[in-house]
């Protein structure tokens, strides 16, 4: 039964998307779709305008909640089997809190200065600012927890707390200089939102779900043995502080690039990959593949929800991925309540 | 430093205390005791309007229109025009953030300020502090600025010179109800308020931007929520907006080229002639004394078919700039 949950996870994640190709605001009917697509006659003006929303605003989105589903939910898994701790998601490392600081200050401070030097932002500058943001504060918290090329996991956890409290206290700051204008902007950020998605922010974040896919393979062996304690991880001959070099670098880089893309979208990265224990068990090889698979199916159908519900206004999609998540989640816990003891 | 400041104020509050015993309000044209209602609803009593605190852009710009800018002794940062003024008078920070210390540090015996500024925490301390704080309304219709200038005026205890301004107000807005006439087929427009990383907010109903829309014989494209909101990409074709507004200020600009390039606004009518009209952003929305002005700028921005002869026309505190602050 376990080896069908991803082929079915596949096909739920292909539905989805296509049905949210069909469903937005412009309101093309399901036959016109067809007519964009080649595969039928149509009006030719209707065609190229059909073509365009589908094309150059439907898809695009589509795409970047299948890439920074899966990023987020794998990196969740990857994060919970490195710490051996259920709570543990990409914010544990500091991503989160270091992408918002980076973005906020953009938002406030590169609005109010640099662009009354003249300077005009090019859109770019606020991902950018959030994707440095989020990797700088993980590799501070990287270089705090290691002493003489080990590196402490009680560690990590402590300073993130530290690094995460010294960042909101930023942020506070921040929102208590920004204006109504800047401030909706961050708020927004906050709650996240695949709003403004393009084929060059796709392109951009692309890679790092076509590395992440090569690189699980290889840490799925070590996750499943350090379940059993480091020492006997490396008993079994896992390079441990390697493992968990390259899962910091890993969810740093590739958590970091989904934030910054899409502003803070919780949930995901915490949830799935629990969802998924439940269902077929805690070995990585299987795990990592199906939550990046789930992650991206969530994230598809709680945009199409984002997009349309308050239409022609947007719901930042934090909100929809917990109504639609912690629901089920909980019902899956009540089910298994035996499973995890008294 | 610090007490030494306060010392000073001190001295002086009591100072205006007691001069405002002895001689009544300096300045103020027999004002003893003024009552006025403000967008709150409130009754309020002012007794001394020799000191104010100015909050918000508009309220401002009314006080300067009056000749007062001798009685106002703080501004917020909205303030923006006339650009002396936040300038000369110390500042009390932004208008949704002032800090009651901050405030009545100051010695004032009246604060104006536009309707939602705040917090209501500072409101509080402030009138428990004895002084008056009047709420302007803010409304983003032609009576609206009428309402702004009378309520001011009233408060101020400069009813005279609030009626010079408000009928050089109505002249104008009666010369851009004639302007408006001339228009044959109204316009949608789309305001943009911000455009972060490629995410447009927009303007919807019950917004300065819808109200200016309106003045200037526009409609908004945009009527299916109130307030500015992140709007769907999709829904921007939908609308298919004829023209793109945006304010311009120094920590803001955007540009056709980030607009139209962007794919949502790449179909829109309003790309085919790459039309993005920018407008300085107290101007535009602050629904002040210049408001029927920014109005007819719009109109004519939007229409370029109006007549030459209208376009060269000026509005009549253009044409005869008549002073309302004597």
């Amino acid at each position: 039964m376990r080896v069908l949950v991803p082929p079915v996870l596949l096909v739920v994640l292909l539905l989805a998307a296509a049905v949210a190709a069909t469903i937005g605001a412009a309101g093309i009917p399901f036959g016109r779709i067809a007519a964009a697509f080649g595969l039928a006659p149509g009006n030719p003006a209707l065609v190229d305008r059909d073509w365009l929303v589908l094309w150059s605003i439907r898809l695009p989105r589509i795409a970047l909640a299948i890439i920074i589903g899966g990023l987020l939910a794998a990196c969740g898994a990857v994060m919970q089997g490195l710490f051996r701790n259920p709570l543990a998601d990409p914010a544990l490392v500091g991503v989160s809190s270091g992408a918002a600081l980076a973005a906020a200050a953009m938002i406030v401070v590169g609005d109010r200065y640099l662009s009354s030097a003249g300077v005009t932002l090019p859109l770019e500058a606020l991902p950018l600012a959030a994707f440095v943001g989020a990797l700088a504060s993980t590799m501070i918290l990287y270089r705090i927890a290691t002493r003489e090329g080990r590196t402490s996991v009680a560690m990590f956890l402590l300073g993130g707390l530290a690094i995460a409290a010294l960042a909101n206290a930023g942020l506070g700051l921040l929102v208590f200089l920004a204006d109504d204008r800047q401030l909706r902007d961050i708020n927004f950020w906050m709650l996240g939102s695949l709003s403004g998605a393009t084929w060059a922010k796709v392109g951009a974040i692309a890679p790092f779900l076509v590395a992440l896919a090569f690189v699980l393979p290889f840490i799925a062996r070590g996750l499943d043995l350090l379940v059993l304690g480091e020492m006997e991880a490396f008993h079994a001959g896992v390079s441990v502080e390697r493992l968990k070099r390259t899962c910091v670098v890993l969810v740093a880089a590739a958590a970091g690039a989904a934030v910054s893309v899409s502003g803070v979208i919780g949930f995901v990265g915490l949830v799935v990959p629990h969802l998924l224990r439940l269902l077929i068990g805690p070995s990585h090889r299987l795990l990592l593949p199906t939550a990046a698979l789930l992650g991206a199916a969530l994230l598809v159908i709680a945009d199409t929800f984002a997009r349309t519900l308050a239409a022609p206004a947007e719901l930042p999609i934090g909100i929809v991925t917990a109504v639609i998540g912690a629901p089920f989640f909980l019902y899956l816990l009540l089910r298994q309540r035996a499973l995890l003891g008294p | 430093m610090g007490h030494t400041a306060m010392k000073t104020n001190i001295v002086q509050l009591s100072f205006v205390v007691v001069a405002v015993a002895w001689f009544g309000a300096p300045g103020s044209s027999g004002a003893d005791n003024i009552t006025v209602k403000d967008a709150a609803g409130r009754s309020i009593a002012i007794s001394d309007p020799s000191r104010i605190v100015s909050v918000g852009g508009a309220v401002t710009e009314i006080l300067y229109a009056l000749g007062l800018e001798s009685r106002v002794i703080a501004v917020d940062s909205t303030s923006l025009y006339p650009p002396r003024a936040l300038a000369e008078k110390p500042g009390v920070g932004y208008m949704r953030q002032l800090s009651p210390e901050g405030v009545l540090g100051l010695g004032p015996s009246l604060v104006l300020a536009a309707e939602g500024s705040g917090p209501k925490g500072t409101i509080a301390v402030l009138e428990a502090a004895s002084v008056p704080f009047v709420q302007i309304p803010d409304r983003f219709t032609g009576d609206g600025i009428v309402e702004k200038i009378r309520l001011i005026a009233q408060a101020t205890g400069s009813v005279q010179r609030g009626e010079c301004l408000v009928k050089l107000v109505e002249a104008d807005l009666r010369a851009l109800a004639a302007l408006r006439a001339r228009i044959e087929h109204p316009r949608k427009a789309l305001f943009i308020l911000s455009f972060m990383s490629g995410r447009p907010m927009v303007a919807g109903r019950a917004t300065a931007a819808d109200g200016i829309m309106t003045l200037a014989g526009a409609s908004n494209a945009i009527t299916e929520y109130d307030g500015y909101k992140l709007i769907n990409d999709e829904a921007v074709i939908a609308a298919r907006p004829d023209a793109i507004l945006a304010m311009e200020r120094a920590s803001f600009r955007l540009d056709a080229q980030t607009v139209f390039d962007h794919p949502a606004f790449a179909t829109t009518p309003a790309a085919a002639q790459r039309e993005l009209i920018s407008m300085e952003g107290l101007y535009l929305l602050g629904f002040g004394p210049r408001a029927a002005r920014a109005a007819r700028d719009l109109a004519l921005a939007l229409y370029p078919s109006i007549d030459a002869s209208l376009r060269s026309e000026l509005m009549p505190s253009e044409r005869a700039p008549q002073d309302c602050r004597q």
